[in-house]
């Protein structure tokens, strides 16, 4: 039982940062812009709120230390979206194009920053904000050692924004018609929607929840900072087409490839794991070869949005 | 028909200005940086950048011409999948896995005569790269994954997969990295060398530049590359007009995946002392072709001119840490210059509006008793809707 508490719990540190990108990425995909930028923006995100954490960390710590750092992190991640936003929707650039340019900016701007202000590019944090048990809540049996054990706060916020992301999208009217704007804009500005303004948003929003994902990712993971979130933007892209574009799917989706990934770098915890003779290489693929292997058999119906990553212009309709 | 011909000409060299203006852009933004950061030496160390290569002579020209080879090829490969309308993000694992393929038979396989050691394990290096690139080409064509995703995925895949095979066969285990391949596989310099006064240089760029040729032929000379750039532009279409789009598809990926896993065979087999690590890094080089590829709009001949600039501006990004500035200074002025490449739409119009407002000046100076300014004005919009029409059509091929 204690090795299934101890996945359970790996795992969130693996899924919950793939989820909130990926939840992340659907608001920009469903409003109509591809947003390849993830990974860049997560970087954003993380040096932001780590570097925020570094400077503060003398005078404060613990989760409101914490709190802070995610809102700086979500406002840097929303900031340097919007340069992708002004790209693809004001300027009707090649959506791809303008997302790698900030995927390779981000890195490149964040060793600057750092080794420019601090000399050395690793920004280092101490780890104030480890819960080992959540109070009444980690006690309850079962539950409580797999949800509310050994975790971080990042992780119960970034479970209120998916929920908060799946009734947004699905009942509220934003959400109605950012999706209208990515299935059919024309339609949509038919009735009087700005096309444009929805997109804006759907990207601002994008990059808000990547740049808190950065910071989700890096927190639990590590004690420094080195301008890199290791291709999570990239997976969280895979996890979203994998999730078909769907809260409830992105969901599993990234839930799926955090235990994939657990078994990977933590099948020498699992006693049954580490008996077999596999060599660590292999663990280190199986993620990987099983989305491709889930893909495989999803991807015939996708359902993307329809009008993704086509720039909307108003004068053609 | 001498105006349209006029247009064509005038129409590539917007082009030109606009891929200028946004190099200029990306330039004046790294000024603006170093200014920020430390002004007292921005200036010669910007000076620096812009000197590139060119400072140290023939010397520095040679390690120009070392960085941009496996660039260029991976540059290519990106760039001839976006002719046909696949986003290859998976140079990087090809290139991966042509560089252990080369650096294998090079280790490996002495049982070739000498004379041939080096040409097979190219060969191999340009298999192993279609192999990895049928993969997402496969996938995409007969079950309609996304090539961004599967090809993401197989860069990781390779990495790892590389990195467990190098450990099993060809590994130095002081170094964590791998052996050194006979002497029989490394490249021939022939000559190269000694007129650049650089070991690392040999005929991996003349390679390059013959690939850069068969690529232009093959996309603007054949019927096979005419059908790859149709179902780039519109898949329905092709297939209406009777193109097999899913052979078009596979074999654009095993083309874009040949093409960066033979930039790995050249980058390991120059004997220039570098070998393939294992470490869980994915090779930079794949996603500097993303960028090579876009800066070059694509095209076989600007990919070239692309990867020798990219490499000159890395070389000047090495010499600026004498001022004490970090080289990541270029990658940013890079990824301006590809952020400012993504308007160019935008600077064509600006620049054709420019142009075709003077022409329409100096027409209506000459028949200004005949024309009238109202159809003088309509001619003018027509102008300006034919050429961004134009343009859009050149950017899609």
């Amino acid at each position: 039982m204690d090795t299934v508490y101890f996945v359970a719990q790996q795992t969130m540190y693996f899924a919950i940062p793939l989820l909130i990108v990926a939840l992340g990425g659907m608001f920009s995909e469903r409003s109509g812009t591809i947003n390849i930028a993830l990974e860049g923006i997560m970087v954003v995100g993380a040096f932001a709120g780590i570097s925020f954490i570094n400077f503060f960390q003398s005078s404060m710590s613990g989760q409101g230390l914490l709190i802070l750092a995610i809102l700086t992190a979500g406002v840097s991640g929303g900031i340097f979206s919007l340069f992708h936003a002004f790209a693809s929707i004001k300027l009707k650039a090649d959506q791809t194009i303008s997302g790698t340019a900030l995927n390779m900016f981000a890195p490149a701007f964040a060793i600057f920053v750092a080794r420019m202000v601090q000399g050395v590019q690793q920004v280092q944090f101490k780890d104030t904000f480890y819960i080992r048990s959540v109070p009444v809540l980690g006690n309850i049996p079962v539950i409580g050692p797999i949800l509310f054990q050994n975790s971080y706060i990042t992780t119960y916020i970034c479970l209120g924004i998916a929920l908060l992301s799946w009734a947004v999208i699905n009942h509220t009217r934003f959400g109605l018609r950012l999706r209208a704007c990515g299935e059919h804009p024309q339609a949509a500005d038919s009735v009087g929607i700005n096309v444009y303004r929805i997109r804006y948003a759907g990207v601002l929003i994008s990059g808000v929840l990547a740049g808190i994902g950065g910071l989700t990712f890096v927190v639990p993971t590590s004690t420094n900072f080195n301008a890199t979130v290791a291709g999570y933007g990239f997976l969280a892209l895979a996890v979203l087409i994998f999730g078909q574009w769907r809260t409830k799917k992105i969901f599993f989706a990234a839930f799926f490839f955090g235990i994939m990934k657990t078994f990977a770098s933590a099948y020498s915890g699992i006693p049954m794991l580490k008996a077999l003779p596999i060599s660590n290489e292999i663990y280190k693929m199986i993620p990987y070869i099983a989305t491709l292997v889930v893909l495989t058999f999803s991807s015939k119906n996708s359902q993307a949005p329809k009008a993704e990553g086509i720039p909307y212009d108003k004068g053609s309709r | 028909m001498k105006k349209g011909h006029n247009m064509l000409k005038l129409n590539s060299l917007t082009s030109f200005a606009a891929s200028l203006m946004a190099i200029a852009a990306g330039l004046i933004f790294g000024l603006i940086i170093l200014l920020l950061s430390n002004a007292q030496d921005a200036i010669p160390a910007f000076l620096t950048i812009l000197t590139g290569g060119l400072s140290e002579g023939a010397r520095g020209i040679g390690q120009v011409i070392y960085y941009a080879t496996p660039i260029i090829m991976t540059g290519l490969s990106v760039g001839f999948a976006f002719k046909t309308g696949l986003f290859n993000i998976g140079a990087s694992g090809q290139f991966t896995c042509g560089a252990f393929a080369a650096i294998y038979i090079g280790i490996k396989w002495t049982f070739i005569p000498p004379e041939l050691h080096w040409i097979v394990a190219l060969l191999g290096a340009l298999v192993a790269g279609a192999v990895w690139g049928a993969g997402p080409g496969l996938l995409k064509a007969f079950f309609n994954v996304n090539e961004v995703i599967t090809s993401i995925m197989m860069n990781y895949i390779g990495m790892y997969l590389v990195n467990m095979t190098i450990v099993k066969t060809v590994y130095d285990s002081l170094k964590n990295q791998t052996k050194m391949v006979a002497k029989s596989a490394v490249l021939p310099k022939a000559g190269l060398d000694k007129i650049f006064n650089t070991n690392n240089l040999n005929i991996g760029i003349i390679i390059a530049v013959l690939a850069v040729i068969i690529i232009y032929i093959i996309l603007q000379k054949t019927t096979f590359g005419y059908e790859l750039k149709a179902c780039g532009i519109n898949k329905s279409a092709s297939r209406y007009a009777g193109i097999n789009e899913k052979k078009s598809i596979i074999l654009s990926m095993v083309i874009a995946g040949a093409l960066a896993g033979l930039g790995g065979g050249l980058l390991y087999l120059s004997g220039s002392g570098k070998y393939l690590q294992v470490l869980d890094v994915l090779a930079p080089e794949g996603f500097s072709g993303i960028s090579v590829a876009l800066l070059g709009m694509s095209h076989p001949i600007g990919i070239l001119f692309a990867g020798l600039f990219i490499a000159h501006l890395t070389v000047g990004g090495f010499n600026i840490q004498l001022y004490n500035f970090v080289p990541e200074v270029i990658d940013m002025i890079i990824s301006v210059i590809i952020y400012c490449g993504a308007f160019a739409l935008l600077f064509k119009q600006i620049i054709n509006k420019a142009f075709t407002r003077t022409a329409d000046e100096r027409e209506s100076e000459v028949d200004s008793v005949i024309t009238q300014p109202e159809t003088d004005d309509l001619e003018g919009q027509n102008n300006d809707g034919e050429l961004i029409e134009k343009t859009d059509n050149e950017e899609a091929l």
